[in-house]
Formats: structure tokens, C-alpha cells, sequence
């Protein structure tokens, strides 16, 4: 409920001196000297002025001479389909190691700016990720390979063809090692490969392994894959360690499908129920409805808890009682049937006992479907070992790497370098010069998917094609054509692409229809089949009883972030880089996580468990044969016996400047079992006294603890629905009706005012608080009133809006320096706030929150600023005129939603001088001419000094405006979309015109969700234009209040004594 | 001074009516030179037959008009004359489902009636009476002068003289102090340097930036005059994005050589001119257009590369017409949607050899634009959500709406 208390770390919650810091503008001491005589001081005045005189009196003569001559010069031969200035659209597919996607590429003028999810495909809906978002910046990296390169050297393809195929018929086993593969077209040509050369072995490895799933699922249903899972049919979800909306499997499906599961009005008061059991906070873990956290080493014995709560009614004992509780509530929950148990553990046992839970619940063939089966992951583990082995011995004459990089992704990376040495003819397919491709003798580069033909098969049955949104850029050859080349093939890949799915198809008509909607489907709902079980459970039950895990400090998980993935392009992305974490708000490192138990008890002093001081301690981890130093970052929720490393960090320089000299490689830390690699390992910890920057976003946007944010659980909710409503009336009610209004102002001041509300009263409650809640005229909107509505409880908190803005708006990376300074960028943010009690992570509830220029119809940025560069329009927005700006940042000062950024430096050279560009190292990418391709050229990119904030995507509602006006029709409902409503994989953000009463955010904000409506900071009558609907938890128990500290610090120790209140 | 500025205007609005005019009226020869004439000769065959004498085709008037309308769907009947025009000509004519038949007949009887033209009908309209050179302006300046000159030299007689008689009569002189002493002379000189330099400031201040006038020289002479004027064609034939686009779009040389293979040569009468006053010979500034369109006059056909693509060049054309980064503007809303004509902001383009930049592109003769210009309120069913004006306009409140009553003077209508 609403005096919950939410913070945004520790420091807030105890307020400590840190937490002044926060507060202030600048966040480090301003390098004036105000003691002293002025004169004395570093700059003096006289100095300061004549220096001023001199640039000014430059600047004039650089500026004044001479108007450039400028070129316009059009095609030599205009394509058909290109009409300059105006985008087209192709249907492709993103498919990167069996991370799937169906997106749409926009291009401008031949080049690819922006990706939006397919909405024709049944499998993401339309959804996108960050990932999916920012790939659209890999394809401009700019240490993309250019050109093969044959020992280091730059070469042909005809030489290193040659040189490949005399290899391949030499002597020594062959194999070809990629990652998994969801393409149809390419298994035909390896296929056909392999019949060319028939010793070839094909090796499949995932970095991020499947494989105990994999391996569980033949062991009992005789399939070596993976099912379909049905989250918005299942009515409890019971998650093992499984981020489902964030890494596992397929997130931007799965959280659709979530999400669907837990569209909650007081029409309708119901909603799906997540068990989380965790060791580490992930966003799944964040949005979960109840929570309990274990060991790694203990997933197994959790699995069997369940198992036998769910089959013979036994009550889980474990030391900790809040994981006996979800427990037994789960299996309650999971026996009334339409659940879903799903695992993120890698241990064949425990996948094991999760097929047998859930077929012990009949989920087979209502929320786990094996009549269509999915090719996300294919890869075992075992095959990789079995491969170094054979390496290691001297049987393999060659290795062919396509999409992987065990180098750099294998647990013992070295030894599979020196292994590498040993095989006479090596070849990767690497686009980067990655670890791997440093160490084989010829690399041939394929192209970037957003260049490439190709294909995918999600899930059997389910295809999605591929097509290229730009022709290649550099001297790059698609993978398949290569293996090609080397089977004598006699024709292109993509010849015989289009002679597969012509013949598939039935012809050039077909094809293309199917190239236009960019997914083959069956027609329907998808077919839904169980499957017969035959594992056996009490066998898994007693191996997992007999692994002992060698006994250490702690245990550490290996975890993907949201972001970084598995590393590959991913390290070399300036946007994923700087995209904060969503729980941790971290960028541009990895770190490792830590409970505020463990970093206490390290005697990690205030100021560096806390998130607004930069500098965090380091710690030794010695895990697995393996020793590095990482920053610690705090995060509440982790087992207090449990630490944490991402993956994705630590890579070579040359795979790129935003990758180099940042993090450690934690893939080290997977250890080898001797069927699967797990993902803990035991370690030991030592604080090494050292301290290292970590750049986190949180603390830089203070709110100074004003309520912002209203929850419920789902049983408060559905009995009293109207609770938000009710205090919005006690607070706002009496401006509906003031005494010296005219028309029975009694009557109706009774009506509002009174307890029992009425519903229909919030009309005439906005109405009169927007009249008379302030001396200034009323603002009108003849025509159009834009409007946004972002669902709290849909919001998983995933970044994918954060990352489609950027792509959309050319929103400046500012590298970890400025992070570190508060000067991050990012028009959309999403606040993260916990609470609980810190010490025990049990109790820990997160929240994500949206957050963005909220376009206030009395804002009160626009009041302050001396040029008028900020006004409204009668849309409605909230005006940003760059050119007008003089960058005095009152506005920022002034806005109560701290959503206004500020150019500090030249981050993309808009500027006309060139020595203004910034320059730090990691981020300096942005400003290459290569990189500048994505940006959008209907959106001015932002020189120094000035503010910057959303535009609710001005440049896409005059289009969609500008077309109707061509077409002579009124703007339909949802044509206007904005760039994070496209990217959102859950829905939460809903977009539209206010005035028009048929329109969708109409309805919701009048009626179907008029209930759960409110705004931020809706009292200081800001008037803002984005709405928010609250928080609703599927949860009896109420979120545990925060603990009142008035010691020092350190509620850790104090409370640890509180537990339970 | 004011005779010439009542003349300008009154030239002024002379072109806005006839441009206006030639644009509208639909007769014969506006239809055919806008929508026939790049394919289409009346007299010689070209990428189309010559068409003069159609008429008088066996297959009658009904034919054509259905020719015209749709010819793949005549082709597709597998009528034999239509086949025997594809085999001729290699192409299949464009559709014109736009043109009514009475615009078809209108345009065939403009084709039957058309003469090849002569020297006396070649002639044209002699050029607007030059107006008398004004030096009027010239003359007032030096009478000016003159008189400024001679009133200092009679004021320091005046003064000379006065000392003399001072002198004379024994009274005391005052100490002569030259003028660059006089502090009232240092004031005034010092408030005037100071108004006149500020002046000169802002004014090359705000000017900057901007190039009225500009008038680059082109990789190619191009006569718009030519082409837009003397030939008719419809702006929009080349600059086919400025319905679609927010770009106008600048021709890629394959649609000039929709209509340049066949015309090969500069026949018109009037000789083409620099600004600078040389002399240009139409012919060979063709022969350019061909080099970059990779076009082999001899062969009259394309050169190609080993791989059959054509080896074409684009041209670099120097852009005149420059607005700042931080400005959108589309062309689309105000040629498709405004219904602006082109003239009104580049002027009269289908008079101009060389063309230059007609308007200042300031802010301020945007926003004046939009203060003033009324939208197409009634006919364009976007603005039928604008209600509240809509009620307005029946009660008789409201005559029009103007463009910045929609918003349209918002920084965010142009800045974003």
C-alpha cells in the first residue's frame, strides 16, 4: 500500500551523509576558488574576460567569413522503390545463437536506422529486447572485420579457398563447431558440407549452456529439445533460478506471454501467480509475487522439496523459513492445475525433476507444449570437451568456428588457445578479430545479419525469414556461401535460398507474401500436445543428494545481464554498454554482486556499499582454479552466502574500444561436472583494499523521497478497487467544487467529497483541479492532446524502451567518465526502487518505474526559462527547441521529475569545431562516420550547451499526422506510436490522442483502467500528460515495511536481529 | 523610388496570376506538354509514336481512350495493334487512369492542330519594357553632398570671419580646440560610430547564415526556363518526391533520358546565357548530360559494364536552397497537403536560366507565411477533428483558419 516505503539503496533508506551528494547538482566540488583573493585564484576575472573577448572575436571570424558550398547529389540510377527521405520497411529475422526475434528493419535512404518487432509473428508478438534493439548498432561497429585475413595478414578469398579446401581433404579429423542453429537453409547446406567432405563432424556449443535441460528432456521424453512454454496460460509460475523475462531461453517471448497473464483491471481482478526461488535478484526475481532465495547448491534440493510437496504433501524443511513458505504455497497453488515450473539450472538432475514436477501437475499439453517443440538451444556440453580432448591429442587436422568463441567462452580458455595450435588448418567465421579468431590461421568474416539472406525455425513448424536491410559494407562473406565455395557447390547462398523456399512455397508469389510478413506460420492457435514422461525421479533425487559442493565462503553464481548477454558483439556496443543494469543501475562493468549482510561483514565501510559514491572496494575471488579482483556493488535480495558475476566483460582490444580494458572474464568460473557445465562454482573472498570506480545511474535523479508510486496487493485490490481513487479524491476533491463556483457547487462538492466516491467523479475531479488549482489560464488543445498511460505492473523493468529510444531519438553515449559525473543521457530511465529490509533478502520487493519527461500541461520547466526555448504545444508537448536553448539548465532545476539532460560536452559532432568533439577512450566510436550511419536523420543531433529531454517522439506523430493529412483522413487510433511503446514486450506503455474519445488511452484512463490511474506528483498540479496505473501484486502478504534506523549505518546488524515484523 | 517599387509589385502580381493560371486551365496543350510530352512528339516518333493523325486511327477513339487509361489491361486483351506498338517501342506507355476522356480528346485535338513552329511564331513576347534607368536616386546623393560640403565651408567662413572681426574690435578670442578635441564632437561621433556599427552587427548577424540571391554556377547549365517554361513540363515530373517526400528530390540523371534520347540538341530560339553574360550552347551542355548518364549518342543506346549495369555518374549539383540542421521541413506538407505553389517560395522559376534563391529561407518569412496562409480546413478531412472550430465557423465566428491557428508556428512544428 501506499506508506510503503521505497528506496533506492541503502544510503537513501538510512539517509545517510552520502545521500547529500545526490541532491546536489554537481556531484563533485566545483573548481572555483572562493577563498582568497579572486585575483589569486586559478582563473582570475581579468584573465576569464579577456580570454572571453579573444574566443568571441575568433569565433566571429571563423564563423562570419563564408557559407559553405554544399552538394546535392542524387543517384546516378534511382532505384524504384527508393524515394529519398521517405524510410522503407523489410520483415527480417534476428537470430543470434538462438536468441530469436521477428523484427522489421526501417531504412532511410538505403540504410538501416532502426528495428521494430514483427507483430505478424505468433512467436515475439511484436516485442523487442534491448539487445534485439541495439544489434542495429553492431552492423556500423567499427571494428568489424573488413576484409579475410589469413595469418594476420589481409588476404583473398580465392587464396584462403584454397588453402581451406587442400586442409579439408588432408589428413585429421574435421569438425565445425558453431553455436545453435535455428536456420533451415544452413543445416541443408552443412548438410550438404558434410556429404562433400563426409569426416566432418558438426559440433554445437552454447556458451550459455542448455544442455542439462537438453539432456533431462531425452532422458525423459526421448527428445533432445525443448518444449514450447505457455506462460500466459499458466496461472501459477513456480521459477527455479530461471530469469525468464530477462536471459532464459526466450525472453521477449516469454514476457509477452507474461504479461498477457497478468493484464489486471477491477473488471477483471485476477492475475497469474510467479513463485520466484533465486540466489541472485534477477528482474524475474524483481517482478515476482513471492520470493524466496537458496544457495545454488541448494536449486536441487529445492527442486526435490517441490517435487515431494507437489506429489506426497511434505512440508519442505529448510533453515529458512520464508523458502518453506513459498514452497508449500507453490505446490498448493501448482496442484490446482495450469501450472508451470521452470528451471535456469543447468544440473540434468535437477531439469529432471522439473519435467517430473511438472508432469506431476499436468503441465504437459496446457502450459508446456511438446506437440510444438522449440530449436532455441542445441548445443552439449560434452562435445566441446570431447573436441579440446581430440585437440589435445592430436587426432583433428581441422576446426571450423562459426558464431562462437570458445576462447574467450570456454572454462578453460587458454588451454583450448594452445589446443587451437596444435589443429593444422583453423578457420572462424568471426565478424570481430575475437579471442578465438586471434588464435586460427585464416579468418573469412560473415556478414552481419542485418546483411545477410537467411532463415529461422524458431519452433517447429514456426518459420521466419531473413532479408538483407543493407547490401554488405565491408569485404565480408555470408558463412554459408563459404562452406559453399568449399563443397563446390556452384551457386550462391542465396540462389539457393531462394530455390528452397521457392519450392517450399510454390512459386515467386508465395515467396514474396511470406517475404513481406516476414514469418510462415500454420494458421490458428498453436497445437498443443503433452508428452508421455519416463524420467525417473527418485534416481535424480539421490545424485543430487550425493553432489557435495566443496565447502567455502561463499558460493558464486555466473549470471547473464540483460544487456551484455553471453558477451560476443555485445562487449563492443556503446548503447548496451551504458545501458544500466535493472537491478543494479550499473554501467559500462561487470562487478560483483553482493548482499549488504556480505559487504558489511567484508568491512566494506559506508561508502562504498552505497550507491552514490563511486568508488567501490575491490574484492579477490578465487573460484574454480580461478582468481580475479572485481568492485563489489551492493544489491539487496542476494543470498547473503551468495556472490555474483556477469558475464560479457574482459574482452581483448581487438574486439573493439567499447570491449577493451573493462571487467573480468568470469566464464572461468563455469565448472565442468562431468556432464554440464554449472553455473556456481565455490569461493573464496578477500577484500584487496584497492578501490575501483563503478559508474551507477540510480542516486542521479533524486526524488527527496516524495511518494511516487502506489502498490497493491491483489487482495486489497479486489476489495477495495477504488482505494487510489478515493485518496486522489482527499487530496484534490475540494478543487472539483470550490465554494465560489456557480451551478450547485454544493451538491456536487458533497457528492466528490464524500467517502463512498463514485466512480464517474474523476472526470469532474481532474477537470476542476486543472481549472482551479492554479491562477494560470487553462491550456487548450483544439485538435490533438497526446497522452501516455505506463502499467506498473506490466513494466518487467527489461530496458528495451531505454534502448529504442536511443536508437529512435540519436541519443548521445557519454562514456563511463561522465556516468560517473551524472551526465548520463538517456531520455527514458527506469527507476528501480526496493523494499524490505536490507539484511534480509527475503523480504526484499522491487519496483520498476518508467521514467521520462512526463510533457506537464503546467510544466514547470517552461516557466523558468529566460528564452522561451521550452514552451507547449497545443498537442499538449512539452516543446525542447535546441536551437533556441542557452543552456542556463534552469529548467532542469526546476523539474520536479528530474528528466531533463544536459549536453555537457560535443558528444556526436554537431558542433561546427571540430577540437570540441569528446574524446575518452571507450565511447569515441560514436563519432566515427561509420557509426554516425544509424543515426536518424529526422532527428537534429544535439550540440553542446544545450538541454535535452523526450519529445514524445515528435518526429513519428507529424509523420503519422503528415500521412493522414496526404491520405485526407483523420489520425486513426495507434498510428502514432512511439519508439519505447514499439520496443515494449509487455505492452505497459500505451500511446494516443486524448480528445478523441474512441481512442484506446481514452477508454483506459475514463474507464477500464480508471481505477488503478494516477500521476506522479499529481498535487504540485504539473498537469502531466503520462499517467501511470498501479502497482498490483499477486500477494496476501503485504510488503514488508522498512526498518526505522536512527543508528550510524549499518542497518544491517541492527535489523538482522528484527527479521519478520 | 516609388514608381519602381508600385512596378515591381504590379510585375510581381502579373506572374502570380499567369503562373497561377497556366497551372490550373486544363486545355490540350497544358495536359499534353505536362503529361506526353516527355515521351510523346506530335510530329516525329520518340520513346512513343508521333501522334499527330491518331485520330484518324482505324481502332477509333475508343481505343485510345482506353490505351491511354490502362494499356497493360489493352495489351492483355492480346490485341494485335497494341501488341505491334510493344514490339515497336520496346516499352509499355504508362497509365493515365487520371485523364478523363474529354482531357484525352483534348489533348489529341491540341495534337492534330499542332504546326511545327516557325521563325515568325518562334519569336515569343518581346521582354518586359526595361525601366528607365533610375538615377535619380544618384543625383539627390551628390546635390546632398554638395550642400553638406558648402554649408562647412560657409559655417568655417562664418567663423574664420567672426574671429577676424573679434580680433578687430579688441574682444577675446577663444582658444580655437580642433574638432577631434571637441568633447560634443567625440560624443556625437562616439553615439553614432556606436548606432551605425551596432546596426551594421545585428543586422550581418542575422543575416548570416542566409543567401538570398545565391546563384551558383552548375556542373551542367540547366535552364529551368527551358524546360519549366518554354516546354511546359510539370515541376513534378522531376521533382517526383515533393508530393511523398520531404525532399523535392533533385532528377538522377535516368529521368532526364526519359525524354533527352531523343532530344539530342537545343533548338530553341532563344539563345542561353550565363549571368555572367557568356554565352552557352545548349547542344553540347546535352552532350554532358549524356557522359553522366553513361548514354552513347552514336549507338543511342547505354553504356554498359561487363555485369550489363550502366555505367552512369551522378552529378554534383551545388545546393542553393540551405536550411540550418536544426530545421524540418517537408515538402509533402506543403506541396500535397498546403496545395503552396511552387513559385511562392522559389519564385519564378519558369524564368529562370540559372536559378538563384528567390526567398530569404529566414524564420521569419516562414512564420509570416504561416501567421497568414489559411488551411484546407473544410476540404482536408484530417482537420475535421479540430471541433471546436468547426462550431465556430457555422455560428459565423471564424471565416478561416490559419496555419498558426493549428499550431503552426510551435517551435516543434520545425525543430526537433
Amino acid at each position: 500500500m501506499s506508506q510503503k516505503q521505497y528506496w533506492k539503496g541503502l544510503e537513501e533508506l538510512n539517509n545517510t551523509a552520502g545521500q547529500d551528494v545526490a541532491t546536489n547538482e554537481f556531484k563533485e566540488d566545483l573548481p572555483f576558488d572562493l577563498s582568497g583573493k579572486l585575483l589569486d585564484a586559478a582563473t582570475p576575472r581579468r584573465d576569464f574576460l579577456k580570454y572571453l573577448g579573444f574566443s568571441t572575436a575568433a569565433a566571429m571570424l571563423a564563423a562570419s567569413c563564408e557559407m559553405p558550398v554544399r552538394k546535392v547529389i542524387p543517384y546516378a540510377i534511382k532505384p524504384e522503390d527508393i524515394v529519398p527521405g521517405v524510410p522503407n520497411y523489410y520483415a527480417s529475422t534476428y537470430a543470434d545463437n538462438g536468441e530469436y526475434c521477428a523484427i522489421v528493419i526501417k531504412t532511410r535512404d538505403g540504410r538501416p536506422i532502426k528495428i521494430e518487432g514483427n507483430e505478424k509473428s505468433s512467436v515475439t508478438r511484436g516485442g523487442t529486447s534491448a539487445r534485439v534493439q541495439a544489434s542495429i548498432l553492431s552492423l556500423y561497429d567499427t571494428a568489424r572485420l573488413r576484409q579475410p585475413y589469413a595469418e594476420g595478414h589481409e588476404a583473398t578469398f580465392e587464396a584462403i579457398d584454397r588453402k581451406v579446401m587442400e586442409g579439408l581433404a588432408g589428413a585429421g579429423q574435421s569438425y565445425l563447431l558453431t553455436g545453435s542453429l535455428m536456420s533451415p537453409t544452413t543445416r541443408e547446406v552443412i548438410n550438404q558440407f558434410i556429404a562433400k567432405y563426409p569426416g566432418v563432424k558438426h559440433i554445437v556449443y552454447d556458451p550459455v549452456s542448455y544442455s542439462g535441460m537438453l539432456l533431462a528432456n531425452e532422458a525423459c521424453y526421448g527428445k533432445r529439445a525443448l518444449p514450447s512454454y505457455h506462460f500466459d496460460k499458466a496461472q501459477t509460475i513456480f521459477s527455479l533460478g530461471a530469469d525468464f523475462l530477462g536471459t532464459w531461453l526466450s525472453p521477449v517471448e516469454f514476457a509477452k506471454q507474461y504479461s498477457l497473464g497478468r493484464k489486471v483491471s477491477a473488471k477483471t481482478p485476477k492475475m497469474s501467480k510467479h513463485y520466484q526461488v533465486e540466489s541472485i535478484h534477477t528482474i524475474s526475481g524483481a517482478n515476482a509475487d513471492e520470493r524466496a532465495v537458496c544457495k545454488p547448491s541448494e536449486t536441487g534440493a529445492v527442486a526435490a522439496a517441490l517435487y515431494y510437496a507437489v506429489t506426497t504433501g511434505a512440508t519442505p524443511s529448510f533453515a529458512s523459513k520464508k523458502l518453506n513458505e513459498v514452497i508449500t504455497k507453490a505446490a498448493a497453488d501448482l496442484k490446482k492445475g495450469n501450472g508451470l515450473v521452470v528451471s535456469g539450472s543447468n544440473d540434468v538432475n535437477v531439469q529432471t525433476l522439473v519435467n517430473a514436477i511438472n508432469d506431476a501437475i499436468g503441465a504437459n499439453g496446457t502450459t508446456v507444449n511438446w506437440a510444438v517443440t522449440s530449436n532455441y538451444k542445441q548445443g552439449v556440453d560434452a562435445d566441446l570437451v570431447n573436441l579440446m580432448n581430440a585437440m589435445n591429442a592430436g587426432q583433428v587436422g581441422t576446426v571450423l568456428i562459426h558464431g562462437v568463441n570458445p576462447v574467450y567462452e570456454y572454462y578453460q580458455g587458454a588451454k583450448f588457445a594452445d589446443a587451437l595450435k596444435k589443429v593444422p588448418l583453423t578457420v572462424s567465421f568471426a565478424s570481430h578479430m575475437d579471442e578465438t579468431a586471434q588464435h586460427c590461421k585464416y579468418v573469412v568474416p560473415d556478414h552481419h545479419y542485418l546483411e545477410s539472406w537467411g532463415d529461422a525455425e524458431p519452433k517447429t513448424g514456426y518459420y521466419s525469414l531473413m532479408q538483407p536491410g543493407i547490401a554488405p559494407i565491408f569485404k565480408t562473406r555470408a558463412f554459408q556461401d563459404s562452406l559453399m565455395t568449399w563443397s563446390g557447390a556452384g551457386m550462391s547462398y542465396a540462389q539457393y535460398w531462394n530455390q528452397y523456399w521457392m519450392n517450399k512455397l510454390g512459386g515467386q508469389e508465395n515467396l514474396d507474401r511470406a517475404l513481406q510478413d516476414g514469418v510462415i506460420e500454420p494458421a490458428g492457435e498453436m497445437t498443443m500436445g503433452g508428452a508421455g514422461f519416463s524420467g525417473n525421479a527418485a534416481v535424480a533425487i539421490t545424485a543430487l543428494q550425493a553432489r557435495k559442493m566443496a565447502s567455502a565462503q561463499k558460493e558464486l553464481v555466473v549470471y547473464e545481464k540483460v544487456s551484455m548477454g553471453r558477451g560476443a558483439w555485445m562487449s563492443n556496443n556503446p548503447w548496451l554498454q551504458e545501458m544500466p543494469d535493472p537491478i543494479t543501475k550499473a554501467t559500462w562493468d561487470n562487478y560483483v554482486c553482493v548482499s549488504p549482510k556480505t559487504a558489511y561483514d567484508l568491512g566494506a565501510e559506508l561508502t562504498s556499499i552505497t550507491e552514490v559514491d563511486n568508488k567501490k572496494h575491490v574484492l579477490k575471488i578465487a573460484a574454480n582454479g580461478a582468481t580475479v579482483e572485481l568492485p563489489i556493488v551492493v544489491v539487496p535480495g542476494m543470498h547473503n552466502e551468495v556472490i555474483a558475476v556477469a558475464l560479457g566483460y574482459g574482452r581483448t582490444e581487438k574486439v573493439g574500444r567499447a570491449a577493451a580494458n573493462t571487467g573480468k572474464n568470469a566464464y572461468p568460473f563455469l565448472a565442468w561436472n562431468g556432464t554440464t557445465f554449472d553455473n556456481y562454482a565455490a569461493a573464496n573472498i578477500e577484500k584487496s583494499g584497492s578501490f575501483y570506480d563503478v559508474a551507477i545511474t540510480q542516486t542521479h535523479h533524486s526524488y527527496e523521497g516524495r511518494p511516487i508510486i502506489h502498490e497493491y496487493t491483489l487482495e486489497e485490490f479486489s476489495k477495495n478497487p477504488n482505494h487510489l481513487v478515493e485518496e486522489r479524491v482527499k487530496e484534490l476533491g475540494h478543487y472539483a467544487a470550490l465554494p465560489w463556483l456557480e451551478h450547485g457547487a454544493k451538491e456536487e462538492s458533497a457528492d466528490i467529497a464524500s467517502t463512498d466516491v463514485k466512480v464517474p467523479a474523476t472526470d469532474k475531479l481532474e477537470e476542476g483541479f486543472r481549472e482551479h488549482g492554479t491562477l494560470y489560464p487553462n491550456f487548450e488543445s483544439p485538435g490533438i492532446h497526446w497522452g501516455m498511460s505506463i502499467d506498473l505492473t506490466s513494466c518487467i523493468g527489461c530496458g528495451a524502451c531505454v534502448i529504442g529510444c536511443q536508437a529512435e531519438n540519436n541519443i548521445s553515449v557519454v562514456g563511463k567518465t561522465h556516468v560517473l559525473k551524472a551526465q548520463e543521457m538517456h531520455w527514458m530511465r527506469i527507476d528501480r526502487y526496493f523494499s524490505g529490509m536490507p539484511n534480509d533478502p527475503d523480504t526484499i520487493q522491487t519496483v520498476f518505474q518508467p521514467m521520462l519527461c512526463q510533457h506537464c500541461d503546467n510544466a514547470p520547466c517552461e516557466n523558468v526559462c529566460p528564452v522561451a526555448a521550452t514552451p507547449h504545444t497545443s498537442e499538449g508537448l512539452n516543446m525542447m527547441t535546441y536551437n533556441r536553448c542557452i543552456g542556463t539548465k534552469y529548467c532542469a532545476n526546476n523539474c520536479p521529475y528530474k528528466v531533463r539532460h544536459f549536453n555537457w560536452m560535443d558528444w556526436n559532432g554537431a558542433d561546427c569545431f571540430d577540437d570540441n568533439l569528446y574524446e575518452d577512450g571507450r565511447r569515441d566510436d560514436m563519432n566515427d562516420d561509420l557509426t554516425r550511419m544509424v543515426l536518424n536523420p529526422d532527428v537534429t543531433v544535439r550540440s553542446r550547451g544545450v538541454m535535452e529531454k523526450c519529445t514524445f517522439c515528435v518526429q513519428r506523430l507529424q509523420d503519422a499526422k503528415l500521412t493522414a493529412k496526404r491520405e485526407n483522413r483523420p489520425l486513426m487510433d495507434g498510428e502514432a506510436r512511439t519508439a519505447c511503446q514499439q520496443a515494449c514486450p509487455t505492452d505497459a506503455i500505451q500511446f494516443g490522442n486524448v480528445n478523441d474519445r474512441n481512442s484506446q488511452i481514452f477508454k483506459l484512463r475514463s474507464a477500464e483502467q480508471l481505477e488503478r490511474k494516477f500521476y506522479v506528483l499529481e498535487q504540485i498540479h504539473t498537469l502531466p500528460n503520462i499517467n501511470y496505473l498501479s502497482l498490483v501484486r499477486n500477494t496476501d502478504q503485504i510488503a514488508a515495511a522498512a526498518v526505522e534506523v536512527n543508528g550510524e549505518m549499518l542497518p544491517v546488524n541492527d535489523s538482522l536481529q528484527v527479521n519478520h515484523i | 523610388m516609388f514608381r519602381k517599387i508600385a512596378q515591381s509589385i504590379f510585375t510581381l502580381i502579373i506572374a502570380l496570376l499567369f503562373c497561377n493560371f497556366s497551372a490550373v486551365a486544363q486545355d490540350g496543350k497544358a495536359l499534353f506538354m505536362s503529361n506526353c510530352a516527355s515521351c510523346h512528339n506530335p510530329l516525329k516518333d520518340a520513346t512513343g509514336p508521333a501522334l499527330q493523325g491518331v485520330s484518324g486511327h482505324a481502332h477509333g477513339m475508343d481505343w485510345i481512350h482506353k490505351w491511354v487509361k490502362n494499356p497493360s489491361a489493352v495489351i492483355a486483351t492480346g490485341d494485335p495493334h497494341a501488341k505491334e506498338l510493344v514490339d515497336k517501342y520496346k516499352v509499355v506507355m504508362t497509365a493515365f487512369p487520371a485523364l478523363s476522356d474529354a482531357d484525352i480528346d483534348a489533348i489529341i485535338k491540341y495534337v492534330d492542330e499542332y504546326k511545327a513552329p516557325t521563325e515568325d511564331n518562334g519569336a515569343g513576347p518581346a521582354g518586359a519594357p526595361q525601366a528607365a534607368t533610375d538615377s535619380s536616386g544618384w543625383l539627390y546623393t551628390f546635390i546632398t553632398l554638395v550642400l553638406v560640403a558648402l554649408m562647412i565651408v560657409l559655417w568655417r567662413a562664418n567663423y574664420g570671419l567672426r574671429r577676424v572681426a573679434n580680433e578687430k574690435e579688441g574682444l577675446p578670442n577663444e582658444k580655437e580646440i580642433p574638432f577631434y578635441r571637441n568633447k560634443v564632437f567625440i560624443a556625437i561621433a562616439v553615439i553614432l560610430v556606436f548606432i551605425f556599427s551596432g546596426y551594421w552587427l545585428v543586422n550581418g548577424a542575422i543575416e548570416l547564415g542566409r543567401q538570398q540571391n545565391y546563384q551558383p554556377e552548375q556542373p551542367i547549365f540547366y535552364s529551368h526556363k527551358v524546360h519549366a517554361g518554354v516546354n511546359q513540363i510539370n515541376c513534378l515530373y522531376c521533382h517526383a518526391g515533393a508530393e511523398k517526400s520531404r525532399h523535392a528530390m533533385v532528377p538522377s540523371p535516368n529521368i532526364c533520358m526519359n525524354c533527352h534520347k531523343q532530344i539530342n540538341e537545343y533548338t530553341g530560339k532563344e539563345k542561353l546565357v550565363t549571368a555572367e553574360g557568356k554565352e552557352v550552347n545548349g547542344t553540347e551542355e546535352i552532350q554532358k548530360l549524356y557522359k553522366y548518364a553513361g548514354w552513347d549518342p552514336e549507338k543511342k543506346e547505354y553504356i554498359r559494364d561487363a555485369n550489363g549495369n550502366i555505367v552512369a555518374h551522378p552529378i554534383a549539383w551545388t545546393k542553393i536552397h540551405n536550411l540550418p540542421d536544426h530545421v524540418y521541413f517537408n515538402h509533402s506538407q506543403h506541396v500535397k497537403v498546403g496545395k503552396v505553389q511552387c513559385q511562392r517560395c522559389h519564385g519564378d522559376i519558369q524564368n529562370m536560366d540559372e536559378v538563384y534563391q528567390f526567398a530569404p529561407l529566414s524564420m521569419g518569412w516562414c512564420v509570416n507565411c504561416h501567421r497568414q496562409t489559411k488551411v484546407q480546413f473544410a476540404d482536408n478531412k484530417y482537420y475535421s477533428i479540430f471541433e471546436k472550430y468547426h462550431e465556430e465557423m457555422k455560428a459565423g465566428k471564424r471565416t478561416d483558419v490559419t496555419v498558426q491557428d493549428i499550431g503552426g508556428t510551435e517551435c516543434m512544428k520545425c525543430h526537433y
